[in-house]
């Protein structure tokens, strides 16, 4: 019997029900992942209009609400299909609870995906009465819609940088209300919620933004280094001095410093972080901008893991 | 009106008739409890002891599940009860992710949360609860904790002058309406034992794969 061979200290649970472990999986950690690029792609992109609009200005209008639609509908998408009950989604409509967070965000993300959606029609519109010829005839009824017109774009992307900053870090408020999850502190996961949706939104663009000159790589570059510098600094405070003030940190953080998700923890902190971090610094050194595509493609694919690392060792505790 | 539990566990002797009795009352379907007792084992054999904790909701008054449900299908009653409405639930398991306790399931028929309500169904009929009135030594006390007259204060106010009344993780904040009286670390806190996965004594503890039937 294992009670033998434990000290008189210890003790050990010989009989009990099995209980529950992780409770929010993968589809949580790609509703996060989503919604950072979803809103990212906005709060970055409103700097790259308002700095190089007269060299971006036309592409980025396009692109922005394409990608951040697609994304947000990945975030939503998701988001329903972990509920055990999707059908009932519209609860949340009509019977809200204001103090939760959860309902608070749902509100939120649905008002902007709605504004998101019409930015798109709009952008959608120029594309269509730009190639009239080779578009398919409905779509030509879209360019008849004059209302979708530049003048309402900007106005309504005036509104959707003010509600991208709520949408990207709600997230961090539904893990403060987790009140079992002692490694989740609101504070911090609001900065790292808003440091995600610049570190993707950069990394997006520099990505899509190859023909750009090098002025534009460059501030992108610097916005996707210092996130991703801000985000790992954090990260590592978290990891060497979270244990000093709970024993329940100090156990969580466990899993990633010797436990099953250490290698998960590094390999995230690695692809999301420190490369990306290494390929801007020698980019900026050499003037040289090959090199970001790589550190784009990195820092989205190195988040998802990060994510989900951090995501997932609070659930591996015994509440019980 | 407020209602509250006290376990005492100086008399419990782990028998699960409280367990058994909360599953046929409640209904309460394979692979979920809404009470269960769990068995840790100190020392080293022969200088062993058995401890036995029987663990449901604590029916917080700052409950964190009623705070995160997105519809309040969790909600309170005027008695103080945290009760779930089972037909407004989304089941995005918010509630579980914030009860510090683990008191709360996603039941696998319904795809809903479910947890311990004190049996508000037999309290509302004048009724004790299933598994008060199943405990062979009187180790569940239940009663309205407003009243100083009643069972439950008197024997808090008893048992308040050598500190041998407690709650679960009162550094949560919670606020539990759940005490024990004679319980020590072992007993309450989940990181004073090791739980390691496969066999123990009767049977293997493990986690569930699945949450609900999702």
């Amino acid at each position: 019997m294992v009670e033998h061979t434990v000290a008189a200290t210890n003790a050990i649970v010989t009989l009990d029900v099995p209980i529950p472990q992780v409770i929010w999986g993968w589809m949580i950690t790609l509703n996060m992942w989503a919604k950072s690029i979803g809103t990212g792609v906005v709060l970055v992109g409103a700097y790259l209009l308002a700095r190089h609009g007269r060299e971006v200005g036309e592409s980025v209008k396009i692109w922005m609400p394409i990608i951040s639609f697609i994304f947000l509908n990945i975030f939503l998408l998701f988001t329903l299909l972990d509920l055990h009950q999707p059908l009932r989604m519209w609860h949340i409509f009509v019977y809200p609870h204001w103090s939760s967070a959860i309902t608070v965000g749902a509100w939120m993300a649905t008002l902007f995906t709605a504004i998101i959606f019409v930015m798109m029609l709009i952008a959608l519109r120029k594309f269509v009465l730009a190639h009239e010829d080779r578009v398919p005839r409905f779509c030509r009824k879209l360019a008849q819609m004059e209302f979708l017109n530049d003048e309402l774009y900007d106005k309504l992307l005036k509104v959707a940088v003010v509600l991208a900053l709520p949408v990207t870090m709600y997230t961090a408020t539904i893990m403060g209300e987790a009140t079992a999850r002692e490694l989740w502190q609101t504070p911090t996961e609001l900065v790292q919620m808003l440091l995600a949706a610049i570190l993707t939104g950069s990394a997006v663009y520099l990505i899509i933004g190859q023909k750009w000159s090098y002025e534009v790589k460059r501030d992108l570059a610097i916005m996707l280094g210092v996130s991703a510098f801000l985000s790992f600094v954090i990260y590592m405070g978290e990891y060497y001095f979270g244990h000093m003030k709970a024993e329940e940190v100090a156990a969580i953080l466990s899993y990633v410093k010797e436990g099953p998700y250490a290698a998960m923890f590094w390999a995230g902190q690695w692809i999301a972080f420190i490369i990306p971090m290494a390929l801007v610094y020698f980019s900026l050194r050499s003037r040289s901008a090959s090199l970001l595509f790589l550190a784009g493609v990195l820092a989205i694919v190195g988040l998802y893991i990060t994510k989900h690392v951090w995501l997932i060792i609070p659930q591996l505790l015994p509440l019980s | 009106m407020k209602l509250g539990f006290l376990v005492d566990l100086n008399l419990c002797m782990g028998c699960k008739g409280c367990e058994v009795a909360c599953k046929v009352e409640n209904q309460v379907p394979l692979y979920s409890w809404r009470l269960r007792v769990k068995y840790v084992d100190v020392g080293v054999y022969p200088e062993t002891k058995r401890t036995y904790t029987p663990l449901r909701c604590n029916h917080c008054e700052d409950a964190p599940c009623e705070r995160i449900c997105p519809v309040s299908a969790l909600h309170y009653l005027e008695n103080g009860i945290v009760n779930i409405d089972k037909e407004r639930c989304i089941g995005c398991a918010g509630c579980m992710m914030a009860c510090p306790y683990g008191a709360i399931y996603m039941d696998p028929v319904t795809n809903t949360a479910d947890k311990c309500t004190y049996c508000a169904h037999r309290v509302a009929s004048s009724m004790m609860p299933a598994c008060v009135v199943a405990c062979p030594v009187e180790a569940n006390i239940f009663g309205d904790l407003d009243d100083p007259t009643s069972h439950i204060s008197q024997y808090i106010m008893r048992h308040q002058k050598d500190g041998g009344v407690r709650v679960r993780k009162p550094e949560k904040n919670t606020h539990p309406k759940h005490f024990y009286v004679g319980g020590g670390e072992v007993h309450l806190n989940p990181l004073a034992s090791k739980r390691e996965e496969g066999y123990n004594l009767f049977n293997k503890i493990t986690h569930l794969d699945h949450i609900g039937g999702h």
